[in-house]
């Protein structure tokens, strides 16, 4: 049997920099069944109320990470939450909080991608190997090391979750900081003291964060940020102080 | 000629937004009173190297009312420092695999926690067969 068709309020934060001084809150109407995802909710809205409400999205699944908004306030894809957990009180969406307003709920990458690109977020070899000497061998345990960090898809919620970025963007944030860990933590990879003393170690890096965790419990993907950044303060801690009494290591 | 102006939303009051923001802080706002009481026992120690009469002085102020108050305030406080302190610290800890399984969590929350209990009641006995 079909599901009845029911009526949800929908209120959108929109901001068109061509016309809005500053972000207002516009309220639909929409129809809805109880397989529909807050995307398709928008979805509704851009086709048959406002064709100008701008949002991002791609493949409806959670695993392209473009559909992250505040959803009555929480970090979430909204591909993977449904309309029905709001019925019948409505709901509110907002572009992801911590980061610039482009339009609607349309936010700024560059500052993430930036900072992506700027942690080599690829295996730097340990050892140079040919075709003949075959593949990089590693243990299942190896692997546990850094898989879940690997499982990112740069969608940026925990960015909308931690506090310590919004206060001070300059922090390198929860996601990359993951997954420069990822790449770390990666027994094939040998780049591990390029990243550390040329991020990890400084103040943009692990010591930007001060555990709040609530990435960790946004993240649509069981990443754990704040676990991989909150891991490496010791070895980041041990290394400072180390320096001093590594003859030559201090200037460095 | 671009049309992008990028709204920056401010973060005034941001720790009220969310119950997970506000539980932080009050983890933070706990360490406060640890440090407090770590005053308190330090000024024992000054006493203490002051004579015992001093000393003594130190103990019976403990025992005024409003040190009583302050001192129930502070337990409290205390135990959920150190709840919110060993729910944080498997954030803290690298993987661990003990038997080629990996070290849940809540183990090691469990493990911390089970370690305060008993490191207090130690303390506890050990001053009640002194006095």
């Amino acid at each position: 049997m079909a599901d009845t068709e029911k009526i949800i309020e929908i209120q959108v934060l929109r901001y068109r920099p061509e016309q809005d001084k500053e972000p207002v809150l516009q309220s639909y109407k929409v129809p809805f069944t109880d397989d529909m995802s807050v995307l398709q909710g928008l979805q509704y809205i851009k086709d048959y109320l406002d064709g100008t409400v701008s949002f991002r999205w791609s493949c409806r699944m959670a695993i392209c990470g473009s559909c992250g908004m505040m959803i009555d306030g929480k970090p979430k894809l909204s591909c993977k939450t449904f309309l029905r957990e709001y019925y019948p009180q409505g709901l509110k969406v907002e572009a992801l909080a911590h980061l610039p307003i482009e339009r609607d709920l349309v936010v700024g990458v560059e500052d993430f991608v930036t900072k992506l690109e700027s942690i080599k977020p690829y295996i730097i070899p340990k050892e140079k190997r040919t075709l003949e000497q075959g593949e990089y061998l590693q243990t299942p345990q190896q692997r546990d090391m850094y898989e879940q960090f690997s499982s990112c898809i740069n969608c940026m919620l925990c960015y909308a979750a931690c506090p310590q970025y919004g206060l001070n963007p300059s922090f390198t944030g929860p996601g990359v900081l993951a997954l420069m860990h990822r790449y770390n933590a990666d027994s094939r990879d040998g780049g591990q003291a390029e990243r550390l003393n040329s991020l990890g170690h400084a103040d943009e890096g692990f010591w930007g964060c001060t555990a709040v965790g609530y990435c960790s419990e946004v993240c649509p993907k069981g990443v754990d940020p704040a676990n991989a950044i909150n891991q490496n303060k010791m070895n980041s801690a041990i290394n400072y102080f180390t320096r001093f009494v590594t003859p030559g290591e201090a200037d460095k | 000629m671009s049309n992008r102006r990028p709204y920056v939303r401010s973060m005034d009051g941001w720790w009220k937004r969310d119950p997970y923001f506000i539980r932080y802080m009050a983890r933070e706002v706990s360490a406060v009173f640890v440090a407090l009481y770590a005053i308190v026992l330090l000024f024992g120690l000054v006493r203490l190297g002051q004579g015992e009469a001093a000393f003594n002085g130190w103990l019976q102020y403990l025992k005024t009312p409003w040190m009583l108050v302050f001192h129930v305030i502070v337990l409290a406080v205390f135990c959920y420092h150190t709840w919110t302190w060993f729910n944080i610290m498997p954030k803290t800890m690298p993987i661990i695999f003990i038997g080629g399984k990996r070290l849940q969590p809540g183990t090691i929350t469990g493990t911390g926690l089970a370690a305060s209990v008993i490191a207090c009641l130690a303390v506890l006995f050990i001053v009640r067969g002194m006095s």
